[in-house]
């Protein structure tokens, strides 16, 4: 058993807190999406995906500038969430919370396969190799960091946003009570749109970010979505603060889980702690008893 | 007549081989039938509100722990398939149990199975040493190819018949809940499930048994899927995307008739292989695009699926 001063440990564990920022960033547009219109996004992840081939392509192939290839990609993933919940959502506001989850699961298939159609299966990257920064002897990737801060700011931004602005306000007085507001004055048709833009918007500055630290494929998807949800039920499905405390226990675990045995444990040891709190909190960390 | 054009088609189906046995068609035909049973399997309880995106993980199951137990303790099929199956059903109560005590329902219920099936994918890819990884894993061949003993058979005939008698008894099995006190308590639960404990019904035990019996029934799926085709990967038989296309299918064919699965299982599988016959590789990607929209479409429009709602508009029958 290794002690708390060990040198690899502690690196796992700072590795942790980096990635657990940019689960975070994942989880909060989910959570929002969630908490506003009662709806999961199965395809969340796969939205991120498109967001990362847009970014290789604006940056790697048409050679526009970072900031701006990045500005373009989220606006472009904020168009498909609005197309999402214009085309797949609306008519199914109606329905049970299942037929919306398993049509989002046919827009997963669905982007799953525009990318293997227009993109091709093989792997492709930005090509960009930040330094590696060293700090008494623990090695820790500048692009996590940057992706660290990025991620902390775009949250503290949506914070601001929520508390600060009128239409944060009437999402969040939505979130609270869907069947009052629309009497108090809050065009809840427009709330949706909004809140749909801003999710896709949220998975546009994920895409940037870890565009930097993995190649882009179809299936790219599969690799984030599920630690995505069970962040999200972990922490509470809709409450914001719940899934960024889970995003930092998740990625903490999936961080020193992977230092003792392969990444893939990592996952597996995740994943169970799910199932297991779960059974020991099944309304989340910080959600509410329905 | 209608009484008797079950047994009809049964007769006709067992018949075919002996009047065609083109070894292209059949082989449709076996991976059709294996995979009607599996979606079939999902249906028994995906029928009642209880969906499942765990699936994928029941199914991989049934495949590795059959091909595992052959490989490595030379065990047959004949024990490796009713353990893998025990397994799958145990498995499955470990996760509905406390689902139905803490009340973990609707697309809550959707979320933790997903993780089922996303922790059995990352097993299989983690144990590699054991299982292959996702480069996959092949049971080992018997000389000579056949064997009873090692479920190994190479007429294409032969796998034919297995294959149509696992259908028609996922079929038989389906129909019997269906006609069951458990499909009544079932609806009730799916219902209002304060209500139906009110009345009496056993919500926890109700939803055991048939969890228990649909994971049994899709292990079975994958073993068959594995001693057919002798090669299994986790892409194929585990993980999430399993699990979506086992409610694909089920939803487009309709998951409250009991042919609705078998017949999304012809769509989907036709489809895709008309594309790749029509295509070949430039048609990667696009049965899955096809199936995305179907879903999508059918979600909206026809939830009650093609034989749903054929039934409902030349019958007037009112079903689900």
């Amino acid at each position: 058993m290794a002690n708390v001063f060990d040198i690899y440990l502690l690196e796992a564990l700072i590795n942790g807190v980096l990635l657990g920022g940019v689960l975070g960033l994942l989880a909060l547009g989910l959570n929002l999406i969630f908490g506003v219109i009662d709806v999961v996004w199965i395809c969340y992840a796969e939205l991120i995906m498109m967001g990362m081939y847009a970014m290789y392509y604006l940056y790697s192939v048409y050679h526009l500038p970072f900031i701006v290839a990045a500005i373009l990609s989220m606006a472009g993933v904020g168009l498909l969430g609005v197309l999402l919940h214009v085309i797949v959502i609306q008519p199914l506001l109606g329905a049970a919370p299942i037929n919306q989850l398993l049509a989002t699961g046919g827009v997963l298939a669905l982007l799953q396969s525009t990318a293997t159609i227009a993109f091709g299966i093989d792997f492709k990257n930005l090509g960009i190799r930040l330094p590696v920064i060293e700090v008494a002897d623990m090695f820790v990737s500048y692009t996590r960091l940057l992706a660290f801060g990025v991620a902390l700011l775009g949250m503290i931004g949506m914070y601001l946003f929520l508390s600060r602005t009128y239409t944060g306000t009437a999402i969040r007085a939505i979130a609270q009570d869907r069947q009052i507001m629309p009497l108090m004055g809050v065009d809840t048709k427009r709330i949706y749109l909004i809140t749909s833009a801003i999710g896709g918007v949220l998975a546009g500055l994920a895409s940037c970010l870890l565009v930097l630290q993995y190649d882009v494929h179809p299936f790219i998807g599969l690799t984030f979505g599920p630690i995505t949800f069970m962040i999200c039920v972990l922490g509470g499905l809709g409450s914001m603060v719940g899934g960024f405390i889970a995003s930092f226990v998740f990625a903490e675990i999936i961080s020193v889980g992977g230092l003792y045995l392969d990444l893939e444990w990592g996952y597996v040891f995740a994943f169970v702690f799910f199932i297991v709190m779960m059974f020991v909190r099944p309304q989340g960390l910080m959600g509410r008893k329905s | 007549m209608s009484r008797f054009f079950p047994w009809l088609i049964g007769a006709v189906l067992i018949g075919l081989p002996f009047v065609y046995n083109s070894p292209y068609p059949l082989h449709i035909i076996i991976v059709v039938l294996i995979w009607s049973f599996v979606y079939t399997s999902w249906a028994v309880m995906g029928r009642f509100g209880l969906v499942s995106l765990g699936h994928g993980g029941f199914l991989g199951v049934g495949a590795y722990v059959t091909a595992l137990l052959w490989n490595n303790f030379g065990l047959s099929p004949w024990i490796g398939i009713p353990v893998a199956m025990v397994a799958a059903a145990a498995l499955a109560v470990l996760i509905a149990y406390p689902c139905s005590r803490f009340r973990i329902t609707g697309h809550y219920f959707a979320l933790v199975t997903m993780a089922l099936s996303a922790i059995v994918l990352q097993v299989i890819t983690a144990t590699r040493d054991v299982t292959g990884g996702s480069l996959g894993y092949t049971p080992q061949r018997i000389a000579g190819g056949d064997s009873l003993f090692a479920f190994q058979f190479t007429a294409k005939e032969t796998w034919y018949w297995i294959a149509l008698l696992v259908w028609g008894l996922g079929l038989l099995v389906r129909w019997q809940v269906e006609r069951s006190m458990m499909r009544y308590a079932l609806e009730a639960i799916s219902e209002d499930e304060d209500a139906a404990s009110a009345a009496g019904v056993h919500v926890t035990v109700e939803k055991l048994k048939i969890t228990a019996l649909s994971a049994a029934m899709t292990a079975l799926g994958g073993a068959m899927y594995c001693q057919y085709q002798m090669f299994i990967s986790p892409d194929t038989v585990s993980g999430i995307s399993a699990s979506l296309q086992m409610v694909f299918a089920s939803v487009v064919g309709g998951i409250y008739v009991l042919i609705g699965p078998t017949v999304g299982a012809i769509i989907t599988i036709m489809l895709a292989e008309v594309l790749r016959i029509g295509f070949g590789t430039a048609a990667v990607g696009w049965d899955n695009f096809v199936y995305g929209i179907l879903l999508v479409l059918f979600i909206i429009y026809l939830p009650q699926g093609i034989v749903g709602s054929l039934q409902a508009k030349f019958m007037g029958k009112k079903i689900g």
